[in-house]
């Protein structure tokens, strides 16, 4: 097992992070920028290490100066947490040369699923269902374009191969708009992800976005531990999860989860991760595959009773899986509500000190939040400033208990979408369960119509 | 147990009311007492004294003298990377400056080692080194002073 570790994020993952080496008894390395000097975790780590400026390409992003910090540390591995650096293929290369373990799947299987072409043909390949479409680059020739519109059946999208996660994606619902629409993305795509490589798949309309997570070992053993619903978005940014998700064809579910676990196996994944899908009509859609922790792992950790942190670490150092996919049972409900830092209605980032903090408790009830009073939030980041989570033996007790805790939050100094967070819960849409991934949005056009 | 660990005790025994401190971790133990000396003791069972810190800070506050070493006057060279630091190009070479000694502002004054590649740092300012602010092989982060040159 390693001694040290050192964590290479900030915010409320750090924390976790941090909290599962803790009781491992591995020691702590953070690393920060300026602006995070004075983070909770920062304090309570065992070393820590100001890698750079406050700009996160001068400090999260810098491999250098985060291999350079492993090496003056004498750390043995290097978690990544989420985004930042954690799917970053060159990132998990240069950490394993530097003579360091990557908390995370081989460098390949990074890139493997990074390209969300080459990740949909490798599990087309691994019989897990996909969204129909054309599995290929998209052609330049305009005619070609106009064919395969034509064979895909309207309404399409054109996402950009090196995109995900909601960027670089275009809808088009007639045959006149296709070739302008290719045009832009792939433009797009250049500029955002210098790789031009669009492609194009059917558009589902009312879809929910229900996720799979698995766990594999470096000795080829692979489990599923339930599913998730994070069809509550805005803008592809997730604002509430839960698991299980709610109303789904057991069979289907069963059968898709299963797929991804032998999936697992045939490329060889090693760690925690996430296949992504769409589900509508009682079928599984594959989009993509997010090989790093997620955010909204809590809510998997509720129903199983597993640490899915301290299970990666394990997993890194060598270990096999301590449990076979009988052992995993899967009880009551979670859902948890990101809480941001910005203005509920209008989503303005609302960065600043917090003057006055109190969080939740009681049966249930679960705070991930690396805020403490009189912190300062930095407009560097993104908003997230914790997950408030909730856990009953039905969805109907979850939700209730994540209202009361709400209702008990005080975050003062600045505003946070708590708001629309209680808003939520009462929504009867919300509470009849099911809502496709476009609700939120529709639900703030009316409450902006309405004003 | 670090030197940045032992400063950061005396700096908290130094900013309170503490008038003795000890810590001990695992096999190593630190104690750190007003008007005392520092004693560190390493598993090998060498005793580390470090000079009389304390009572030096305690007569400064006591009356502030003027040459205060906790305000450094002059252009403080922070450092733009994490490593390690090293006064000269090799081990056991001369170093690149000394104090007291005149410098130019692109002078190389110092190296930092990151992934095995040796940086050369300037002073960035011209004048006289007034102070170095870190042992030789010691473990910096981004922002940390390095030398005061004035």
């Amino acid at each position: 097992m390693f001694g040290k570790i050192l964590i290479a994020n900030r915010g409320e993952i750090a924390l976790r992070i941090q909290r599962a080496c803790r009781e491992m008894g591995i020691k702590t390395v953070v690393v920060h920028s300026e602006a995070d000097a004075e983070a909770k975790y920062v304090k309570l780590a065992d070393e820590s290490v100001c890698i750079g400026p406050a700009p996160s390409s001068a400090s999260y992003l810098n491999v250098p100066a985060i291999i350079s910090a492993a090496e003056v540390t004498d750390a043995e591995a290097i978690h990544p947490g989420y985004g930042f650096l954690s799917e970053n293929a060159d990132f998990a290369e240069r950490v394993n040369q530097s003579g360091f373990v990557f908390i995370g799947p081989r460098a390949e299987t990074i890139r493997l699923m990074g390209d969300k072409v080459s990740a949909k043909n490798a599990m087309k390949k691994a019989g897990v269902p996909v969204v129909p479409g054309v599995d290929s680059a998209l052609p330049e020739d305009p005619k070609e374009i106009i064919k395969i519109g034509r064979e895909i059946g309207y309404p399409v999208i054109i996402k950009a191969s090196g995109g995900g996660g909601g960027r670089g994606m275009r809808v088009v619902h007639t045959e006149a708009a296709l070739l302008n629409a290719a045009n832009t993305t792939r433009a797009e795509a250049q500029a955002a992800f210098n790789n031009p490589m669009i492609y194009m798949e059917k558009f589902l309309e009312r879809p929910r976005h229900v996720e799979i997570q698995v766990i594999a070992d470096k000795h080829k053993n692979a489990l599923y531990l339930g599913d998730r619903d994070c069809s509550m978005q805005r803008r592809h940014q997730k604002v509430i999860e839960e698991a299980p998700a709610p109303l789904l064809n057991q069979r289907a579910r069963l059968r898709t989860a299963e797929r991804c676990a032998e999936a697992c196996r045939k490329i060889g994944y090693e760690g925690a991760g996430t296949f992504e899908f769409l589900y509508e009509g009682g079928e599984f859609y594959f989009i993509e595959m997010n090989t790093r922790l997620q955010v909204e792992h809590p809510v998997t950790e509720m129903i199983t009773g597993l640490d899915l942190v301290q299970m990666q670490i394990r997993i890194a150092a060598g270990e096999k899986l301590a449990l076979r996919q009988r052992d995993v049972e899967l009880s009551g409900h979670a859902i948890e509500c990101r809480i941001n830092a910005e203005d509920p209605y209008k989503f303005t980032p609302s960065p600043g000190r917090i003057t006055s903090l109190h969080m939740p408790g009681g049966p249930g009830i679960r705070v991930d939040s690396h805020a403490y009073n009189g912190y300062m939030v930095p407009p560097n980041y993104d908003s997230l400033i914790g997950k408030i989570i909730a856990y009953g033996d039905t969805r109907a007790q979850a939700i209730a208990r994540l209202s009361i805790a709400l209702s008990e939050t005080v975050i003062e100094g600045i505003k946070t979408n708590i708001p629309l967070h209680q808003d939520l819960l009462r929504d009867a849409a919300f509470l009849r369960g099911g809502t496709s991934i476009h609700y939120l949005e529709e639900k703030l056009a009316k409450l902006v119509k309405a004003e | 147990m670090d030197l940045r660990k032992v400063k950061t005790l005396i700096d908290l025994v130094q900013q309170s009311d503490i008038t003795e401190l000890e810590i001990t971790e695992g096999e190593e133990r630190v104690r750190i007492s007003r008007g005392g000396t520092v004693v560190s003791q390493h598993p090998a069972g060498q005793q580390i004294v470090y000079p009389n810190v304390m009572a030096t800070t305690q007569e400064m506050l006591a009356q502030p003298a003027p040459e205060a070493p906790a305000e450094p006057q002059g252009h403080v060279l922070k450092s733009p990377m994490v490593g390690t630091f090293y006064r000269s190009s090799a081990p056991g070479a001369k170093p690149f400056v000394e104090i007291g000694q005149a410098v130019k502002a692109d002078e190389t004054v110092c190296i930092i080692e990151a992934m095995k590649l040796l940086n050369e740092i300037e002073g960035g300012a011209e004048g006289v080194i007034k102070q170095v602010l870190v042992e030789n092989g010691q473990p910096v982060e981004y922002g940390q002073p390095l030398m005061v040159i004035g």
